[in-house]
């Protein structure tokens, strides 16, 4: 069995790796890069990244087996980080160059961030930046990977696209864009994802992933 | 939004970070992996390598500094230096870089703007503009740190860059640049203000004061610096510190 502090991360041949491993590597990380299905379903956890297009890189962990491998990996309740394209592809489906079906972990879709701001305003895409994260009402970040931030705290953040949890309570933080309220961070038990590169976000994101490895 | 960037430019030439007067007359000042990790250390939102004479030797001498920074630096990283391909992007993407930068070959060939942005997306890719002031008014592009003509439009050449798909734009001053006396304000507006796309000013920051007006007043997303930087005439800290307190729309940096 591995140890606490192993990493996989899922190497579908997608994006690159070298920025999250060494991310990952300085929070604590003993990290393997695999794209076995095998190797993956016995790690200690689990990271899924990735950038690009959600359906590209479904037809990919398909095609690999790796997408069964990491389904079987969550149901096992060891944690598991989507980060950025990697979390949209936790859920049931998407919406982008037509309509793709996700892993299935976390009910809800992922859909074109609207045209039209909640401030009238022509919504410049794609959504890039360092923006504040903050808990939706009602909710505080104990034993989440949140767990220890201060409330808006600055991620990176680079998408097209938003991941809409369908249970509001697996959405933990939300930033905000023209006045829409776009999804950050979601998570519910082992399973976790954040659309901000946390590998990209400086010591917040380190502080972030270092959680992950805690969980 | 997102809040306004403020970027550590690091100008490189074959293992050294260098700098000059108007991109010109560079001198040595160090080594740019000390430099990079202190401005990561000191909450830079974002770093810009330019290897300033790869386009003259056809080559770029980044990837193995981008791949030993990536050990220490976990913020965005821009680019650029001599990149004429897909293959170049793939190589420094490869490396460990977020974005790159293009000047020489997207003037030469401005479909390689197209052609980057189908295949690894517009948020990889910064057009960068090395602009001087023309006698009738206007700016124009130069190459080359801006030592060959272009004949191109600085406004123009921006618009068009961004309806090919670059993502940003990295506007330098070349009139400005190394000489402390602040930004080309109404440069960085003329353009901040014809595009959609972010715009990243660059060239001729000496104090706060700069940094201020060229957020006011010349609408710019994110502000590059150099010199200030290198001789310690100012810490990002400071600078963000500042511009906080002028209400400026800046991150937050905790610990």
């Amino acid at each position: 069995m591995a140890e606490a502090r192993d990493v996989t991360v899922v190497d579908y041949g997608i994006g690159n790796l070298l920025s999250v491993a060494r991310a990952l590597e300085h929070a604590g990380a003993r990290v393997t890069l695999s794209g076995a299905a095998a190797e993956i379903e016995r790690s200690a956890r689990v990271v899924l990244p990735g950038v690009g297009a959600f359906g590209r890189a479904m037809e990919v962990l398909r095609a690999q087996g790796l997408a069964d491998a990491v389904i079987r990996f969550a149901q096992t309740g060891r944690p598991l980080l989507g980060i950025c394209l990697g979390m949209q592809i936790l859920f049931e489906e998407s919406e982008e160059f037509g309509r793709h079906t996700g892993l299935g972990l976390v009910p809800g879709k992922v859909v074109a961030i609207p045209k039209i701001g909640g401030d009238g305003a022509p919504v410049k895409l794609p959504h890039v930046g360092w923006c504040p994260v903050r808990p939706p009402a009602g909710h505080d970040w104990r034993d989440t990977i949140l767990d220890g931030a201060p409330e808006a705290t600055a991620f990176y953040f680079v998408h097209w696209y938003e991941a809409a949890p369908a249970r509001a309570d697996d959405l933990i933080g939300e930033t905000e864009y023209h006045r829409l309220s776009i999804p950050a961070v979601v998570q519910r038990d082992g399973i976790a994802g954040t659309q901000f590169h946390p590998e990209k976000s400086g010591p917040a994101g380190l502080r972030l992933l270092a959680r992950f490895l805690s969980m | 939004m997102p809040f306004t960037r403020l970027i550590a430019r690091l100008d490189i030439k074959g293992p050294n970070l260098i700098k000059g007067i108007h991109l010109e007359g560079l001198r040595v000042i160090g080594d740019p992996q000390e430099f990079a990790r202190r401005y990561y250390e000191d909450g830079a939102d974002e770093l810009i390598y330019m290897d300033v004479v790869a386009s003259l030797y056809g080559r770029n001498s980044l990837t193995d500094i981008v791949r030993r920074v990536t050990e220490d630096v976990f913020i965005p990283m821009t680019v650029g230096g001599g990149i004429r391909s897909c293959d170049d992007v793939r190589e420094m993407l490869l490396s460990g870089a977020d974005k790159i930068a293009i000047n020489t070959a997207a003037i030469g060939n401005p479909a390689l703007i197209s052609e980057i942005a189908r295949r690894f997306g517009s948020q990889c890719i910064v057009l960068s503009i090395e602009a001087k002031r023309k006698t009738g008014g206007g700016w124009e592009c130069f190459t080359d740190n801006g030592r060959e003509h272009t004949g191109r439009d600085v406004v123009e050449w921006a618009r068009e860059g961004i309806e090919r798909g670059a993502g940003e734009i990295l506007l330098t001053s070349v009139d400005r640049e190394g000489t402390r006396s602040g930004f080309d304000v109404e440069l960085v507006r003329a353009v901040s203000d014809a595009v959609e796309a972010p715009v990243i000013a660059s060239g001729g920051m000496g104090s706060f004061a700069h940094l201020a007006e060229v957020v006011t007043d010349g609408h710019a997303d994110a502000v590059a610096m150099a010199d200030i930087l290198h001789y310690g005439r100012a810490t990002i800290s400071a600078l963000r510190e500042a511009a906080r307190a002028a209400n400026l729309d800046v991150r937050r940096v905790d610990g």
